[in-house]
């Protein structure tokens, strides 16, 4: 079983999906239970193959028993085992608390089964050792989260078919980039490329596959200014998937981006680093500002997470150690966050209110669900010793260390935008709504026990990431 | 200096730290909840204060909790600076929560156990600042103590108070986010954190560098001391109550900021340092506008407690002036006035308070004839003013003859002035409010406040006085002040 970790989250997930249509014919809990039992396996496995990766080292998995170049590879060291846990795990909570919610759309049984199937898409890219194995579940991903957030009907049908078109431009520069590169190199394997490209990067093949490779999983991962699909997605998707893909949709591109470019790739002849520390800023501030300016909740979070992905790119694209550790710390802290507050707004409208921000107001009659809001916010915000903070801290330290004082200045105005539009977001969970409702009652307990153990990771990672980052994050962010 | 390792700067942080569940799980349970708040209290003005002895004898008191980010840990560093910013906050919120539950109780305040928990843990975030031995475990505790007053700033619900507690959070958090990126840059530039007598940073750094880092930090730490023009949000959080007023806004959040800005000049950068890029002259004008801009606007006010928030930015000021001037008796009397201001401004926002609560007067110009009504409470406020003023034999003499002296050590007439003409102005704001509390016609009969408000108010001004008499009375302060004052000046 050792052996297998490094594919098995993939394949407790993918179980799942397949069984879910079986299952979900019996009842609507029996499918939210193998949803949950299945992507909790997955955590379980991915945190298995963490702890093992951290005792044993770098494991190299070939599929079928098919030894690479032939045969396709998968690969878990610290950054992609770190990353499956932080995925799988965010997910898991989210399929928790979506219990309640699932309603209108789709039924519940294709609902999560789409919803694994994306899971499996995730941990599939995150897994892989393979360049166009990445392309494969990265489409896989996708095509299950488009079906997702057009499950919502109205201007969620619109929403979804633009996230289609510019979903699939991206993936196509994406498999573009690629295929000039296998002809550049002959193979796909991405240590077998690291060894190769070198020799060849002059080569304008070269120049033309990593900026299609580029471009293609910064559109995938929502980077300003290529995020157009992102805000009307997140806003007009059910709250359910909202609360999934949030978190975790973005990321799994965003993880793509950092493996490619940091470990196979590596341009560095070319001011692609440059490009994507840079468009990074510029997102943490354009996605601030916007945040600020909105009056609907879920499209405050779309906004805010342009900007969020913004840090993560900033720290990708400065490469140094404290930013790598930063922007992979932030994945995690990240997807902890904007799982809870998409899962508080979640919860209100469970209760008739929001998504404006007027009508939002929880206030003192669910207290608990108030509570993590303020918590998630204060995490947004940087307010130590929550783990947004951290995130930030090491941002910071990779800016300044890189000589970059204007990323280091951005970082920071980041985190006052952030108090801007959490401030209004909190301000309107915390105080009660006008009048005309009645006291509601508080969320249902599965939402509450998934807000609740978001709420404590997101305080224990901060108090832990001292270990977190020299344990797992300062080796995979050594190259 | 020997540094030890030891449990109790650790220990503490407990009490108040506990106090906050305590005091939510009691919430039903007014007595029990309050006792756990006066039992806090308590408790750590005696962890705090069995520190003093063997911090007087030259020992630091050491403790590594937890590490914080890789290469710099949580931690907890009792020295006499520290230890004299602790205690004095401490043994001020045992007074204060006591002044607390009476005031609470008279006005039949909303929401008291949000009050009472959010008030535990701003003392839990203050002793976390006053102990931090570095600059990262200082803004942890630093920010949270912004988060944790909050809820106070905003406690009347009132669309003013929302609008002051706006205001309060986008200058503190503003002035946070700068100070983040000061300690980051510090990190950078010394590789290290920690608080050192006599500095961290290296000279190497160059003179433009240390100039521009000296001055993010002036303006991070410089929201919450106050310093014109970053002093705007003080006179507007003044919408809280008066016990949160007295304790936060005129001793924990606003020293806060001043006890930071002291560790920056002499412990980060160290005074000869902060002397050689230019930075102590820098910092001694910016002390001495606010002391005149603070005094003078002091004298425009005519609502009570805005008047007192404007003495605060003056006399906050004070030690800043002290502790740029660099020389010995200054600083030592910079140093010995966070203690003396922090007793008598309490005093004073007591006495505010107590009118506010028994005769619902908060304006100066109602003032008339109060002094015949609540004669012992403003016996006590004028006692307190004139003190404050710095008249002897009140303990603000003491550190204001020490600050005069300083400055006339390293012959900064200009300075002296300035401290002579805030004297003069401070009479001029607090004789009127005396003379009219005592001359107007009395416009009811004698009604002092109930003794849960002036038995504080009693003790207060009562060790103002004796503090002024013996320095060295209660708790060692002057020694205190006099041995971290010796820590900074040792030679690299």
């Amino acid at each position: 079983m050792r052996a297998h970790l490094p594919i098995l989250p993939v394949l407790l997930s993918l179980a799942g999906a397949l069984l879910l249509p079986l299952v979900g014919l019996a009842t609507r809990r029996a499918a939210w239970s193998l949803a949950v039992a299945s992507a909790g396996a997955a955590t379980l496995a991915a945190a298995a193959g963490l702890v093992d990766v951290l005792v044993r080292g770098t494991q190299r998995y070939p599929v079928g028993g098919w030894p690479p170049p032939w045969g396709i590879e998968l690969v878990l060291d610290p950054l992609s085992a770190f990353m499956a846990t932080s995925v799988s795990g965010v997910s898991t909570l989210a399929l928790l608390g979506a219990g309640a919610g699932v309603a209108a759309g789709v039924g519940a049984p294709v609902f999560y089964a789409l919803a694994l199937i994306a899971l499996t898409g995730f941990l599939g890219m995150i897994a892989s050792g393979d360049l166009f194995n990445v392309f494969v579940f990265l489409e896989i991903a996708s095509i299950s989260s488009y079906a997702l957030v057009a499950s919502g009907g109205g201007a969620a049908l619109v929403a979804g078919f633009r996230y289609v078109v510019l979903g699939t431009v991206g993936a196509s520069f994406y498999l573009l980039g690629v295929g000039l590169l296998y002809a550049l190199t002959g193979t796909l394997n991405m240590a077998d490329l690291a060894a190769r490209l070198p020799a060849v990067a002059d080569s304008p093949l070269f120049v033309g596959g990593v900026a299609f490779v580029v471009i293609g999983l910064a559109i995938k991962m929502g980077l300003f200014p290529l995020h157009g699909w992102l805000p009307d997605a997140y806003t007009y998707a059910p709250n359910a998937v909202s609360t999934l893909l949030a978190p975790v949709g973005t990321k799994a591109a965003a993880y793509a981006l950092a493996r490619t470019l940091l470990y196979v790739l590596r341009p560095e002849g070319l001011p692609v680093n440059a490009t994507v520390a840079w468009a990074g800023g510029a997102a943490v501030l354009a996605g601030g500002v916007m945040a600020a300016r909105q009056v609907d909740s879920r499209r405050l979070l779309a906004y805010s997470s342009v900007s969020q992905l913004g840090y993560i790119a900033l720290g990708l694209g400065l490469a140094n150690a404290p930013a790598l550790a930063g922007a992979y710390f932030h994945v995690l802290n990240h997807a902890l966050m904007k799982a809870a507050l998409f899962m508080v707004v979640g919860a209100a409208g469970l209760q008739g209110r929001g998504p404006a921000l007027r009508t939002l107001g929880l206030g003192p009659a669910m207290p608990v669900t108030t509570v993590c809001a303020v918590v998630a916010a204060l995490s947004m915000v940087g307010v130590p010793p929550v783990g947004g903070f951290f995130s930030k801290w090491y941002l910071l330290q990779g800016a300044i260390e890189a000589g970059q004082p204007l990323l280091a200045a951005v970082v920071l105005v980041g985190t006052l935008l952030a108090l801007v539009y959490m401030y209004r977001l909190t301000e309107s969970v915390w105080f009660p709504a006008p009048a005309g409702r009645g006291a509601a009652p508080e969320a249902p307990a599965p939402v509450l026990v998934a807000l609740l153990l978001l709420t404590v990771a997101m305080v224990a990672a901060g108090l832990a990431n001292a270990p977190i980052v020299t344990r797992i994050l300062a080796p995979a962010a050594a190259r | 200096m020997i540094e030890a390792a030891s449990a109790l700067p650790g220990w503490a942080l407990l009490p108040a730290g506990a106090a906050v569940p305590l005091i939510v799980v009691w919430r039903r349970r007014p007595v029990l909840r309050d006792s756990a708040s006066v039992a806090a209290a308590a408790a750590q003005t005696a962890l705090v204060a069995v520190m003093v002895p063997s911090v007087l004898a030259g020992g630091v008191l050491v403790c590594r909790p937890l590490p914080l980010v890789p290469g710099v840990p949580l931690l907890l560093r009792a020295d006499p600076f520290g230890i004299l910013f602790a205690l004095v906050a401490s043994a001020l919120w045992l007074v204060t929560t006591v002044y607390s539950i009476g005031y609470t109780r008279a006005l039949q305040e909303r929401a008291q156990t949000r009050y009472f928990a959010a008030f535990a843990l701003s003392l839990f975030a203050t002793v976390g600042v006053a102990l931090a031995g570095n600059l990262l475990t200082f803004f942890v505790f630093y920010e949270l103590l912004t988060i944790a007053t909050y809820p106070l700033v905003i406690h009347r619900g009132t669309a003013e108070a929302a609008r002051a507690g706006r205001l309060y959070l986008a200058y503190t958090l503003t002035g946070g986010a700068v100070l983040l990126g000061a300690v980051a840059w510090t990190r950078v530039l010394a590789g290290r954190l920690d608080f050192q007598p006599g500095g961290i940073l290296p000279e190497a750094a160059g003179v433009a560098t240390l100039q521009m880092l000296f001055g993010l930090f002036v303006l991070g730490l410089g929201v919450k001391a106050a310093v014109v023009p970053l002093h705007s949000w003080l006179p507007v959080a003044m919408v809280a109550p008066t016990p949160v007023s007295a304790l936060l806004h005129a001793v924990a959040v606003v020293k806060a900021g001043v006890f930071g800005l002291v560790r920056v000049v002499g412990f980060v950068f160290g005074p000869s340092l902060t002397r050689d890029v230019g930075a102590g002259t820098a910092l001694a004008i910016l002390a001495a506008v606010t002391i005149l801009v603070g005094s003078l606007a002091a004298l425009a006010q005519d609502n009570l407690k805005r008047l007192l928030a404007f003495s605060t930015v003056s006399q906050l000021s004070y030690i800043l002036l002290g502790v740029a001037l660099g020389s010995q008796d200054s600083m030592l009397g910079g140093v010995f006035h966070m203690a003396s201001h922090a007793v008598l401004k309490i005093s004073l926002f007591f006495c505010a308070g107590a009118v506010y609560a028994t005769a619902h007067l908060e304006r100066v110009s109602e003032l008339g004839g109060i002094g015949r009504r609540m004669p012992v409470t403003m016996g006590a406020f004028a006692l307190s003013a004139l003190m404050l003023t710095g008249l002897p034999p009140g303990v603000a003499f003491v550190s204001k003859w020490r600050l005069l002296s300083g400055a006339a050590e390293v012959q900064a007439w200009p300075a002296i002035a300035v401290l002579l003409a805030s004297g003069l102005l401070g009479i001029g704001y607090f004789v009127p409010i005396v003379v009219r509390a005592f001359t107007g016609p009395a416009s009811g009969p004698v009604a002092e406040a109930r003794p849960a408000l002036l038995v504080p108010i009693l003790l207060t001004t009562g060790a103002g006085l004796l503090l002024g008499l013996a320095p060295d009375a209660v708790g060692h302060l002057l020694s205190l002040a006099q041995a971290a004052v010796a820590g900074v000046a040792e030679p690299r």
